[in-house]
C-alpha cells in the first residue's frame, strides 16, 4: 500500500545576506494512512520547519530547495498557492504550539468553526453550526452548545488547544500536523490532550505528524519516531525500539539525558557541547564533534540512513564492520 | 573534640531556611475610579496560602506544582523579593523580615542568591560576562583589588564548566544552556549558601538540561549548597531533590522525602500530578483520567481548594478547609487521607528502562 504523505529529499533552505544555511539538508519520511509519526530534536534541529514545508507554510525568506512532497501519490510541493491551500484546509489539518496565537482574537470560536466548515463542505449555515458544536463537544468542551459564542480570550489554555484541535479536525483531515500541541500546557492538561489526540486518530483514521522536543509524549503517542539533529534525521523506527534500544550515539545520548521518576542516578548521561549553528556544521557526520565514538571516517564522510536491526540510523559504526577499516 | 562534633552534629540537623505560615495576598483590584464608577469591589488573590516547610543544610527542597499554584511567589518570598502578607521566613534561625538594619540585610543577602528561569532576560546584554558575574563582588565588597577580582571571576566561570576567556565576551554570544551557567556562576560569585532556583532549566533543551542539572548537583557537593528548587517537570524534581512539595492554588498540599512521596503519594493531586507524566517505559499502566482545570485564585473554591477535581471528595471537603496531617517523612492535608478513605497506592519503582 502507499503511504500517505511521502517526503522525498527535502532541502529547506535560508538565504540570508552572509550565505545560504541549509536548515532541513535532504530528508526522506513517510507517514502511512493512520499512523503517528513522531519527530523528536533539540531547539534548532529543524523538526519545525520540515513540519512547515511539507504543509507549504514556511515563511519566507525559508525555501524548499529540493526534494518531493507527495501527499497520497500526487506531489504537493510546486503547486500554485490557490491549490496547495485548497488541500491543506481540507486533507490536511494543523494544531500549532500556542493556542493563543492560532485564534483570531476577534471572532467568537464558533464563527472561526462555522467559517472553515463551509470553506471545505458545502454544508448550509445552520448545519455548519451542529457540526461546530459536535466537534467541540467531541474534544472534550463542556456546554458546547453555550460555550460556542464565546471568544478565545474566555477559554484558558487547554481549553484553547481543545478549540484548535477541533479547528484542525473541521474538514474530516486524512492528516495532521501537530507542532508540540503540549508544548505550551501544565502536564494535567497535556495528559488529557495527548489522550485526546490519541482518540481522535483512532476514531477519524487520521495520520498524524507528532513534532515534539519531548520524548514521554512521543513515547506515549507515537507509531515510530524519527530523530533528528542538524537538519538531518539521524534514526528513524519504532517507538520501542528507539526508546529502548537506540543505535545512533545521540539517540542514546538523548534518551539518557532524560531524568526519569523512579530511577535513580546520580548523574545524567551527559552530551558535551551544544548543537552546530546552522553556518558552521562540522563534516562529515555532523554528530562527531560531540559523539564519544566517533572515528576517522565520521570526520570525512557523511553517513546515510540504513537499517540497523529494526531501526534505521545514520551512523558509521554499523556500515562495513564499523571502525575495523579505522 | 567530641563537644565540637556534638555541635558539629546539630548544627547539620538544623534546617537552613524555615517557612513558617507564609502567606501571600496580592491586591488585583480594578483602579479606584472602576470601582467608584462601576461599583467593582476589592479583589484579592491569595497566592501563597499559610504553607510551612523547613529546609535542612546541604539538601535540596523542590516546589512542584501547575502554572499559577504560587510556587514562584514563595521563592520570591523566601529571597526577600516580596514582603509576606503572614508567617515568616527562617534563615539561619534569624527571621528576614525583623532585620532591617543596612548592615545585616547586605550580610544576609550575600549568603542567599537566585537563579532565574530565562537565561535571555536574566542577564544584562550589554554588560560583559566578566562584568556581570563580579557584580555581585563589588556590590557587597567582598574584593577590592581588580586583579582580585578577575582572578575569583576566572575561578568562578571555570567551577560551571566555561573558560576564563568568556568573560570578555557578551551574553548574546551564548547558547541557553551556557547563559545558565553564567546566571549560575554569578549566584555563586558572593559565596552564598543558599540557592534559590526558579525554574533554572524549563527554558533548556534535555540534553542541555541534564548538563545543567549535572552542574548542580556537583556544586551542591563541593560547596554545600542548600537548593530550593522550583519547577513544573516532575522528572527533573524525583532526579534532583531530598525533599519535594507539592502546591496547588496557594496551599501546600504534600510534602516529604522525596523518595518516599514519589512511591507513596498520599494526597489524591499529588497521585494525579504522578499519573499525568508521560510514560518513557511505555507499560501501558492505566491512569486516572483527571478532568478540569486549575480553578481561578482569585475565586478558589471552598474547604479544599482541589475538591471539584478530585475522585474522592465527600461533603467534607466541600466546607473544611483540611489540615496537615503529619506522615512518615512530612505532611499531608486531606480529609480522605485522613479518615483513611483513599485506596492505597504503591508505585513500583520502575526498573532501570533503556538497555544499553
Amino acid at each position: 500500500m502507499r503511504p500517505l504523505l511521502e517526503v522525498e529529499n527535502l532541502r529547506v533552505e535560508i538565504p540570508g545576506r552572509r550565505g545560504t544555511l541549509v536548515a532541513v539538508d535532504g530528508i526522506s519520511f513517510e507517514i502511512g494512512e493512520g499512523e503517528v509519526l513522531g519527530v523528536v530534536g533539540e531547539s534548532g534541529a529543524g523538526k519545525s520547519l520540515t513540519g512547515a514545508a511539507v504543509i507549504g507554510l514556511l515563511d519566507p525568506p525559508c525555501r524548499i530547495a529540493g526534494g518531493e512532497v507527495r501527499f497520497d501519490g500526487r506531489r504537493i510541493d510546486d503547486l500554485p498557492y490557490e491549490q496547495l491551500r485548497r488541500i491543506r484546509g481540507r486533507h490536511i489539518g494543523m494544531v500549532f504550539q500556542d493556542p493563543q496565537t492560532s485564534l483570531n482574537p476577534l471572532y467568537t470560536v464558533g464563527r472561526q468553526l462555522t467559517e472553515t466548515i463551509l470553506t471545505h463542505g458545502d454544508l448550509s449555515h445552520g448545519a455548519a453550526r451542529k457540526r461546530a458544536v459536535e466537534l467541540l463537544h467531541e474534544v472534550g468542551i463542556p456546554a458546547a452548545e453555550r460555550r460556542i459564542d464565546q471568544y478565545p480570550h474566555e477559554f484558558s489554555g487547554g481549553m484553547r488547544q481543545r478549540v484548535v484541535i477541533a479547528l484542525a479536525l473541521c474538514a474530516n483531515p486524512r492528516l495532521i500536523i501537530a507542532d508540540e500541541p503540549t508544548t505550551a500546557l501544565d502536564v494535567s492538561i497535556q495528559a488529557q490532550i495527548i489522550a485526546l489526540l490519541k482518540r481522535l486518530c483512532r476514531d477519524h483514521g487520521a495520520a498524524v505528524m507528532l513534532v515534539t522536543h519531548d520524548m514521554g509524549v512521543i513515547a506515549e503517542t507515537a507509531d515510530r519516531v524519527a530523530v533528528m539533529y542538524a537538519g538531518r534525521i539521524v534514526e528513524v523506527g519504532p517507538v520501542a525500539e528507539v526508546v529502548r534500544r537506540a543505535k545512533h550515539p545521540y539517540t542514546i545520548g538523548l534518551m539518557g539525558s532524560i531524568p526519569l521518576v523512579g530511577y535513580d542516578v546520580q548523574t545524567l548521561t551527559q552530551i558535551d557541547g551544544t548543537m552546530p549553528r546552522l553556518d558552521a556544521i562540522p563534516a562529515g557526520c555532523a554528530f562527531n564533534p560531540r559523539c564519544p565514538q566517533a572515528f576517522a571516517r565520521c570526520r570525512q564522510q557523511r553517513p546515510e540512513l540504513a537499517p540497523v536491526e529494526r531501526t534505521d540510523a545514520a551512523c558509521w559504526l554499523f556500515r562495513d564492520g564499523g571502525r575495523r577499516h579505522d | 573534640m567530641t563537644e565540637r562534633q556534638a555541635v558539629a552534629r546539630e548544627e547539620v540537623a538544623l534546617p537552613l531556611v524555615e517557612v513558617e505560615d507564609l502567606s501571600k495576598i496580592f491586591d488585583v483590584s480594578p483602579p479606584l475610579l472602576n470601582r467608584l464608577l462601576q461599583g467593582q469591589g476589592r479583589a484579592l488573590l491569595t497566592a501563597v496560602d499559610h504553607v510551612s516547610f523547613r529546609i535542612p543544610r546541604g539538601t535540596t527542597f523542590s516546589l512542584v506544582g501547575e502554572s499559577g499554584c504560587g510556587k514562584s511567589t514563595v521563592a520570591r518570598l523566601v529571597v526577600g523579593l516580596h514582603r509576606p502578607s503572614g508567617g515568616r521566613v527562617l534563615f539561619d534561625g534569624c527571621d528576614m523580615a525583623a532585620v532591617t538594619a543596612r548592615a545585616d540585610t547586605a550580610r544576609l543577602r550575600k549568603r542567599l542568591q537566585m537563579i532565574f528561569q530565562d537565561p535571555y532576560a536574566s542577564l544584562n546584554p550589554r554588560w560583559r560576562v566578566a562584568d556581570i558575574v563580579a557584580e555581585p563582588i563589588r556590590a557587597h565588597r567582598l574584593l577590592e583589588d581588580r586583579q582580585a577580582i578577575a582572578a575569583r571571576v576566572g575561578e568562578l566561570l571555570q567551577q560551571v564548566g566555561l573558560s576564563p576567556a568568556d568573560g570578555t565576551k557578551f551574553p548574546h554570544e551564548f547558547s541557553g544552556g551556557q547563559r545558565q551557567r553564567i546566571s549560575i556562576a554569578r549566584a555563586l560569585a558572593s559565596n552564598p549558601e543558599f540557592l534559590v532556583c526558579d525554574e533554572p532549566t524549563s527554558a533548556l533543551d534535555v540534553s542541555v538540561q541534564a548538563q545543567i542539572l549535572n552542574l548542580m548537583k556537583r556544586l551542591q557537593r563541593e560547596l554545600g549548597l542548600t537548593y530550593l528548587f522550583i519547577s513544573h517537570d516532575l522528572a527533573v524534581v524525583y532526579h534532583i531533590s531530598d525533599f519535594v512539595g507539592v502546591m496547588y492554588l496557594g496551599r501546600l498540599v504534600e510534602w516529604g522525602e522525596a523518595r518516599a512521596l514519589f512511591r507513596r503519594p498520599r494526597h489524591p493531586y499529588t497521585r494525579m500530578l504522578l499519573d499525568a507524566i508521560p510514560d518513557l517505559e511505555m507499560t501501558g499502566r492505566p491512569r486516572t483520567p483527571v478532568a478540569g482545570e486549575v480553578p481561578s485564585p482569585i475565586a478558589p473554591p471552598s474547604g479544599c481548594h482541589f475538591h471539584p477535581r478530585c475522585p474522592f471528595a465527600d461533603e467534607r471537603c466541600r466546607r473544611e478547609t483540611p489540615r496537615p496531617l503529619a506522615t512518615a517523612t512530612g505532611e499531608v492535608s486531606c480529609h480522605a487521607v485522613e479518615e483513611n478513605r483513599l485506596p492505597p497506592v504503591e508505585r513500583a519503582p520502575r526498573p532501570p528502562g533503556t538497555e544499553s
